[in-house]
């Protein structure tokens, strides 16, 4: 029974009111005393040797601060899960824009013309730009055969079901490269006193990830390196792994320098230099009977990871974890590969990897549907996970999940049958084509199986001397809603008033290591560790009398303080504990994958224009169900910006490659959604409260990305009557696929 | 090449800065003004995060040389509330979830601003196009249409 | 920002007469710079050659706009925000507002000049069509006096023009003809806001007795620069809008545009999509006629 009075409503964003004043300071905003800039120096082939470094003339090099690989105090890597990626490139470069040198100036013009001139001669190495590059081996560029990292998922016996199977239907299913975009490019600022150590302030997800790396490269102490998060303008997975590189450069050249020095980049040098979300392909084989029951599948997962493996790993393991969607199969087999690539690393992107394999999971569906002439919605129903059964890695249901009252639910607010009806019959003779589509689907919140424990975070509350009481985490805010949702928590285990609760600041020196602000795992987990945190501050002062029975929020404020005043400090740490029963074999992929999922079921409505082949989106329904909501607004917002970021996946974002390099990078050329793209969003939710999650909260952060393009593309292949089976679904493959058979140069008249 | 003197109101104060002409506006404001509200996001007046006002109209000030701009009427996110009172705008983008990372927020809400005070009672047709000019990557802009429509109702533009 | 500001001037005549008396003393030297919604860009991102420009945005002679009974003059520093608005254009040549509204977002609207758009003779700007399809003239403004350029005759191939170093574009003039003539433009861009034109076409016709008497139409995006259709015209003057005509139409544009692959799109796809306005054009066009 819900008796809450802040958890559940919409409180105002807790950093709002500085960010609709325009006073929210971002990296870019700050300059401290003596501050310097730094830039970046890079690679301009995808794969080679450097020969030669030149100074080139007109540029007063006495005046700059040079930094190389052999420069770095420590080691000359960014450390994330493997060791792999080089801060600065030393013999070899591995993609275009890997950065070779740094410099640092005063004048930032000047270091642009400095940057221009730095002449490097390299000997050009073969290099590969695809999948299919990579797995051929046409060059070995990482470890013996391309491979970071392979994963195998064996449930059952798939190769038994082929002989029973009524119909066999097999797919490959693409995804291109995505790039996060966030409106605030990455910057750092960087200062280094021998006294103090260094510190390292600027846009990020994840102050102790940078931290780890930084004291690899500097070769400090750990209480000699601070990092501090400051209002950071969108991440999406983009500023997870990379702070830590742009960090490492200017802590190298603020150690140098023994000035502060900030870099900040502008927008094409994010877009062409940072990670970007995995290119996929996903092969599908399944076997299924006349009666629509999935009886096995075989599936091959395959991701471009770009040069160095960074998370590639992890989200490989993600992505072949949901290649099964949300349905029971009896039997299945996934077998994952993440190769290496001669582009930039890829890196997080919302979703991480699970986009990638529910779009071919989706498609796929309606083409098992199509081809057993069923409707694509009969289909799911006959198939769908439910309490009591288990997923592809033998993991249990155990909460009363109803996929099919989510998809009922959602196909009638979208009026589906009515619609699909009408566009069916209206379609041959339109002008504009019209289809309806939806994808069902799920995501797994938090680390994947022993993760968690792994992470070991540790989230904690304090009072101020002056009475004020703080949240102390390493949660970033970047838009999400941490900030608001943490003091939503904490005030309500306390039973004060929302304002009364702050954060304090994200400062590795002052917070502990709550985990990575990644995995949709921040509300969930970290929140409940808050929680547990605030109910043992609250024990403390009632257990030293300064707290009665009941309490106004200045009399709970006055008694934190006089327990300050008292005792010196008030302070409360909640530790993570798994709940029991957690069974995972990390060598076999097999059992609890996540502590819980949220599961959805998206619809698309398209209009296909049969002058232009362009697709606009016209109506959009979300139901998922993501356990208790905390915050209505966030949460709707989430849902929201996450379709906008899957509508720009399916249909407008396409990277251009050129030998690994990116040539659209300015936001002229790499297309966006503007408000005029978007259609009304509708979004609801269920909600299963999930006993582990704070106040019974689940994931939502990341599921959006999941189902949006998939839904998108099967509603477009109604529309066309064809079957398109790779995003970004762009107008020029529409009309190749729909006009131009292939090999034809002459335009039919329409 | 040398610097000149421009005059400008910016926010209803007469400023004067020594600049170089082909300084941008948004540079201007943010380094030698200090106003740092304005964001940079791309440089090429496509995201928007860059939107002042100019004598009343809606400009993308990282593509507007400080000499354009001299003797103007300039208008910022630091100059849309009234002191500690807030514009109805600011105020409806708070209650309706309309900024999340906030990087888009002070251009959206001038861009916002600029919008209703040319059409007080938008039409959604209207809103979009109103805001055509300012990407946001986090809300998905349903959250800032409702926030305009609120102010809208509220009934300001001034 | 990849350019730095101390190697650039700027310098501010202030009115038309200064400005072109340092375009004829140094013709070649200054680059005119207007709303800046183009030079901004490239200068921005480090790939602006001229290193000294002159500032033409508060040009009084540059920003009127007059009507007579014939036709209606629009001074080249006009905004395609002012345009759009005006209730003269908005009257008399409503494809030019709607040109005007495909222009970037609203921002950029404010401040790019029908002027910019035209001389910066980018192929895949918006309002060449339309003016092409209006026939518009060139009123092109020097220390030795204005001459008059059929638009049509403006653009000589890619980027290239008949504007003269010590030249103003000064005024737009388009002939109040159209008033009762049939009206078609659409624009194929990479999305609904703030897009750069794949292909995009603007058309006008005149049918009588159930033939074509005149038409004109204007492309943009398929050729080096804006087209005028001429081919495609002979074929559909004199003739009834039937589905062989059309297709003859649109058999002969193919042969005079050049579609080119680059960042945004195909070569097939432009081809096509062009076909493709074009038939919606003729049939919208043949459908005008009461009693068609």
């Amino acid at each position: 029974m819900q008796k809450e009075r802040i958890v559940g409503t919409p409180v105002l964003r807790k950093e709002g009111i500085a960010k609709v004043r325009g006073a929210a300071r971002y990296i870019d905003d700050f300059s401290f005393p003596g501050m310097i800039f730094g830039a970046t120096v890079r690679s301009a082939i995808p794969r080679g040797r450097i020969l030669s470094i030149e100074f080139g003339d007109g540029i007063p090099w006495n005046e700059f601060v040079i930094v190389g690989a052999k420069d770095i105090p420590g080691e000359n890597t960014i450390a994330l899960i493997n060791r792999d990626w080089p801060c600065l490139a030393d013999e070899f470069v591995n993609h275009t824009e890997e950065p070779i040198l740094l410099l640092a100036h005063r004048d930032r013009h000047l270091l642009t013309k400095a940057v221009a001139a730095v002449q490097i001669e390299y000997e050009a190495l073969p290099s590969i730009h695809s999948i299919e590059e990579s797995e051929r081996c046409d060059a070995v560029i990482w470890g013996e055969d391309n491979v970071f990292k392979k994963f195998q998922i064996d449930k059952g016996d798939v190769d038994q079901t082929w002989a029973e199977a009524d119909f066999i239907v097999e797919g490959e299913y693409t995804t291109g490269a995505q790039e996060h975009l966030y409106i605030e490019n990455n910057g750092v600022i960087a200062a280094f006193t021998l006294e103090e150590g260094l510190t390292v302030w600027g846009s990020m997800q994840c102050p102790f990830y940078v931290h780890k790396s930084l004291v690899a490269v500097s070769g400090l102490a750990e209480d000699k390196v601070r990092i501090v998060q400051v209002e950071t303008g969108g991440a999406f997975g983009g500023k997870e792994d990379y702070p830590s590189m742009i960090g490492a450069h200017a802590a190298l050249l603020a150690m140098k320098a023994q000035r502060p020095v900030k870099i900040v980049y502008d927008r094409m040098e994010d877009m062409v230099a940072t990670t970007k979300r995995h290119p996929s392909r996903t092969r599908i084989r399944t076997a299924v009977t006349k009666d629509g029951k999935l009886l096995g599948a075989d599936i091959e997962f395959a991701l471009d990871g770009g040069a160095y493996s960074t998370l590639s790993p992890t989200v490989l393991s993600r992505g072949t974890i949901h290649a099964a969607g949300p349905y029971f199969w009896p039997n299945i087999r996934v077998r994952s590969k993440a190769f290496a690539t001669n582009c930039p690393p890829h890196g997080a992107f919302r979703g991480f990897g699970a986009p990638q394999s529910q779009f071919a999971m989706e498609r796929h569906m309606d083409r098992v549907a199509h081809a057993l002439g069923m409707q694509p919605e009969e289909l799911r129903r006959r198939n769908f996970l439910r309490q009591g059964l288990t997923t592809a890695t033998d993991q249990e249901i155990r909460e009363a999940v109803d996929l099919d009252h989510l998809l009922t639910r959602a196909l009638e607010l979208s009026d589906y049958q009515a619609k699909r009806e009408r566009f069916e019959r209206e379609n041959p003779a339109a002008k504009q084509k019209k289809g309806i589509g939806f994808a069902a689907f799920l995501h797994g919140a938090g680390f994947t199986g022993s993760g968690e424990r792994y992470l070991n975070s540790v989230a904690a509350v304090d009072a101020t001397a002056d009475g004020r009481l703080r949240v102390l985490v390493s949660s970033t805010e970047f838009g999400q809603g941490t900030n608001t949702v943490l003091c939503q928590i904490a005030a309500e285990a306390w039973g004060i008033d929302y304002d009364a609760v702050e954060m304090a600041p994200p400062d590795t020196s002052i917070v502990p290591n709550t985990g990575p602000t990644v995995a949709s795992r921040t509300t969930m987990i970290v929140g409940k560790l808050v929680h547990s945190a605030a109910i043992g501050l609250k024990q403390t002062l009632q257990a030293g009398g300064l707290l009665g029975e009941e309490w106004t929020t200045e009399e709970f404020c006055a008694a934190a303080k006089a327990h300050v005043a008292r005792y010196g400090a008030l302070r409360s740490d909640s530790r993570y504990e798994a709940p029991p029963g957690i069974y995972w074999d990390d060598e076999k992929y097999r059992g609890e994958a996540y502590p819980a999922f949220a599961w959805a079921v998206y619809v698309a409505e398209v209009t296909l224009d049969m002058i232009s082949y362009g697709v606009t989106v016209d109506n959009f329904v979300a139901v998922q169900e993501v356990g208790r909501v905390l915050n209505p607004v966030l949460a709707t917002g989430q849902v929201e910006g996450g379709i906008a970021q899957g509508i720009g996946y399916a249909l407008y974002e396409k990277v251009q490659w050129k030998r690994g390099r990116m040539m659209n990078g300015q936001m002229t050329n790499y297309i966006i959604p503007t408000s005029e793209d978007i259609p009304p969003i509708r979004v609801y939710f269920e909600e299963l409260p999930f006993a582990h999650g704070a106040y019974g909260a689940k994931g939502v952060g990341e599921l959006p990305m999941d189902g949006a393009a998939p839904a998108i593309v099967n509603a477009v292949s109604f529309a066309a009557g064809t079957d398109f089976n790779a995003i970004p679904l762009m107008p020029e493959d529409i009309c190749a696929r729909l006009v131009l058979k292939t090999d034809s140069v002459e335009a039919v008249a329409v | 090449m040398s610097r000149g003197s421009y005059s400008l109101r910016i926010n209803g104060e007469r400023r004067t800065v020594e600049a170089y002409p082909m300084e941008r506006l948004l540079d201007v404001l943010r380094e030698s003004l200090g106003l740092t509200g304005t964001k940079e996001g791309c440089g090429e007046g496509e995201c928007g995060a860059c939107s002042v006002l100019i004598n009343g109209e809606l400009v993308n000030s990282c593509l507007v040389p400080i000499a354009q701009a001299d003797g103007a009427d300039v208008v910022t996110i630091e100059g849309i509330a009234k002191g500690e009172e807030l514009h109805p705008a600011q105020k409806a983008f708070l209650t309706c979830g309309g900024a999340q990372c906030g990087m888009c927020t002070p251009g959206m809400i001038v861009a916002t601003v600029h919008l209703l005070n040319k059409y007080p009672h938008p039409t959604a047709e209207q809103i979009r196009e109103g805001l055509n000019g300012n990407l946001c990557r986090c809300t998905g802009y349903m959250r800032i249409f409702e926030a305009v429509e609120k102010a809208a109702a509220r009934g300001l533009g001034q | 920002m990849r350019s730095d500001p101390a190697g650039y001037e700027l310098i501010t005549p202030g009115s038309l007469e200064g400005a072109l008396d340092l375009l004829r003393r140094e013709p070649g030297n200054w680059l005119p710079v207007a709303g800046g919604t183009e030079i901004m860009v490239q200068y921005s991102a480090g790939r602006l050659d001229a290193r000294r420009l002159l500032n033409i945005w508060d040009i009084p002679e540059l920003k009127q706009i007059t009507e007579s009974g014939e036709a209606l003059r629009i001074g080249g520093g006009c905004t395609f925000g002012q345009l759009r608005e005006h209730p003269a254009v908005q009257n008399h040549f409503p494809l030019l507002a709607v040109a005007a509204a495909w222009t970037g977002s609203i921002a950029n609207q404010n401040r790019a000049t029908i002027a910019g758009n035209i001389v910066n003779a980018s192929p895949a700007a918006d309002s060449p069509p339309v003016l092409l399809a209006y026939e518009a003239e060139l009123e092109l403004v020097s220390t030795a006096g204005t001459r008059r350029v059929p638009y049509c005759d403006f653009h000589l191939g890619y980027k290239k023009t008949v504007l003269k170093p010590s030249e103003l574009l000064l005024a737009i003039h388009l002939p109040k003809r159209f008033a009762e003539w049939f009206r078609y433009a659409q624009k194929t861009g990479t999305r609904k806001a703030q897009a750069i034109s794949k292909v995009c076409i603007a058309g006008v016709g005149k049918l009588r007795l159930n033939r074509v008497e005149a038409v004109h139409v204007g492309i943009g995006a398929v050729a080096p620069m804006p087209l005028r259709l001429r081919r495609t015209e002979e074929v559909l003057v004199g003739a009834a809008l039937t589905e062989e005509t059309i297709a003859e139409a649109q058999l002969a544009l193919v042969g005079e545009i050049a579609p080119i692959e680059d960042i945004r799109s195909s070569v097939e796809y432009r081809r096509q999509v062009a076909v493709n306005l074009l038939g919606d054009f003729l049939r919208s066009f043949a459908a005008s006629e009461p009693g068609a």
